[in-house]
């Protein structure tokens, strides 16, 4: 089952912690706001350490309705 | 390893104790925390908690359920007091011992005071939610006068809250630029720009020489005699490291807890790692020993050191972050990333301070040493990139960024 992965505009804070941890699966748009672009491009594992790496915890992870993040 | 005790109750020992269960550790996880709250995030209060918008439940870092899948022995509101690394026991303040197999140290920092201070009401710092609680309650007053002493990240973040708040406002700064230590004296002078642009009386050069008031804060009296009455005085002179603690159990003990690049204290043979404010270690990425004392850090070497204390010596990883940190005042988002000197050469690559929206690149001896961006968060992500890369100055100016 693959990761569920969803960004909260509102909550993010454009630290950029998450495209820094995972290049490829996120990235800032021109507003500074995370968004999600590939989540292939990098391991499950940094996915998660981008999620809790987040600094306003915009970032939820869900496998099989499951949370695993943050 | 059965048993892990994390010291200290904020990000750096939450994010260990997540990594630790993340990595499949099943056995006892015992968190001590010297706050009776469960663990919150700091850099809301400054800004948020600080400006009465958010409440307690708005800062938790995690909910209630994810603290029942964690599974950990929460210890709140008892200090530790005392490590033996022989016997493998940390001593609590309320007089019971916690034995470990493992032990990561996390007990972060705490605010320095102004020397021969009195404590008085009205008088304060800010590092807890309670710090935090008090202080917005205090500047919530109509009319209310604020001095803050020092106009560093956390002084400065204080006062643009409180004059966005009303509060009349005024800055002093020991050194003639405030940030010239962290940013250089040329973008020191921007930061405090922002102060004066928006109404905030900055006065650099100057010392306190007293707090004075009868009952409560009245004034501040500074090192050349002259006086500003006060009701609430803010003292953001930077922090030091929790390791009273820590006298003489025989670790070393350097302006912080003294790591390997594996994060393992120093003489610990592998059972104890540092994390966080507390943590003094060896950056590979700098090629030298630094403690740094922001967010990200804390997230990201609470994961790291609790990920090599369960690996053991042998297959731990050196943690070579590049340096990262944030500040929000008024209406920019200051952001840098590295580890500049405050001589290095400077130049601007995107954007102009005049409009607060910038990047300026740092580098010495032909290396990119650092970046400092105002509100350009994806433009300062390439150049994150090119310093964990070890990017030449040279390819740093080449650089497109749009």
């Amino acid at each position: 089952m693959a990761l569920e992965v969803s960004v909260d505009a509102d909550k993010c804070m454009g630290s950029g912690n998450c495209s820094f941890w995972a290049p490829g699966a996120f990235d800032l748009n021109d507003d500074g706001v995370a968004e999600v672009v590939d989540l292939d491009a990098v391991p499950e594992e940094k996915i998660l350490l981008a999620a809790q790496g987040c600094p306003t915890q915009a970032i939820t992870v869900t496998r099989d309705g499951q949370r695993l993040a943050p | 390893m059965r048993t892990i005790t994390v010291v200290g109750a904020s990000l750096a020992g939450l994010r260990a104790a997540e990594a630790l269960r993340q990595k499949g550790f099943d056995g006892t996880i015992t968190v001590v925390g010297a706050e009776s709250r469960l663990p919150y995030d700091r850099p809301p209060l400054s800004k948020q908690v600080l400006a009465g918008e958010w409440g307690v439940d708005r800062v938790q870092l995690r909910d209630e359920e994810r603290y029942g899948e964690l599974d950990l022995d929460l210890r709140l509101g008892v200090r530790a007091t005392g490590l033996d690394v022989a016997a493998s026991t940390v001593a609590l303040a309320d007089g019971t011992t916690v034995l470990f197999d493992g032990l990561v140290i996390a007990t972060g920092a705490s605010p320095r005071v102004l020397p021969g201070m009195p404590d008085m009401p009205g008088l304060f710092t800010l590092r807890t939610l309670d710090d935090a609680i008090g202080l917005s309650d205090a500047v919530g007053r109509p009319g209310c006068r604020v001095v803050v002493v020092g106009a560093g990240f956390i002084g400065s973040e204080v006062a643009a809250t409180c004059h966005r708040r009303g509060a009349t406002v005024t800055v002093l700064e020991a050194l003639p630029v405030p940030l010239a230590r962290v940013l250089g004296g040329e973008m020191g002078k921007v930061c405090g720009q922002l102060h004066v642009d928006e109404g905030v009386d900055l006065r650099c050069g100057v010392g306190v020489a007293a707090v004075e008031g009868d009952e409560r804060v009245e004034r501040v009296v500074l090192s050349d005699g002259r006086k500003i009455d006060a009701d609430v005085v803010v003292v953001g002179v930077g922090v030091s490291p929790a390791t009273a603690w820590l006298d003489g159990s025989g670790l070393a003990l350097r302006d912080g807890v003294l790591c390997d690049d594996r994060c393992f204290a120093a003489g610990s043979a592998g059972r104890i790692v540092a994390a966080g404010d507390v943590a003094r270690w060896h950056n590979p990425w700098l090629g030298a020993d630094m403690r740094v004392e922001h967010w990200t850090n804390a997230a990201e070497q609470g994961d790291h050191a609790a990920k090599n204390l369960l690996a053991g010596p042998d297959a731990a990883e050196p943690y070579a972050p590049v340096p990262f940190f944030w500040s929000d005042q008024y209406d920019v988002k200051i952001q840098y990333v590295g580890h500049s000197a405050p001589d290095d050469e400077i130049a601007l690559v995107h954007g102009s301070p005049a409009d607060r929206k910038f990047v300026v690149l740092y580098g010495r001896d032909g290396r990119l040493t650092g970046a400092l961006a105002f509100s350009r968060p994806r433009q300062l992500m390439t150049y994150r990139r090119l310093l964990a890369e070890g990017a030449s100055w040279e390819t740093a100016l080449a650089q497109e960024v749009g």
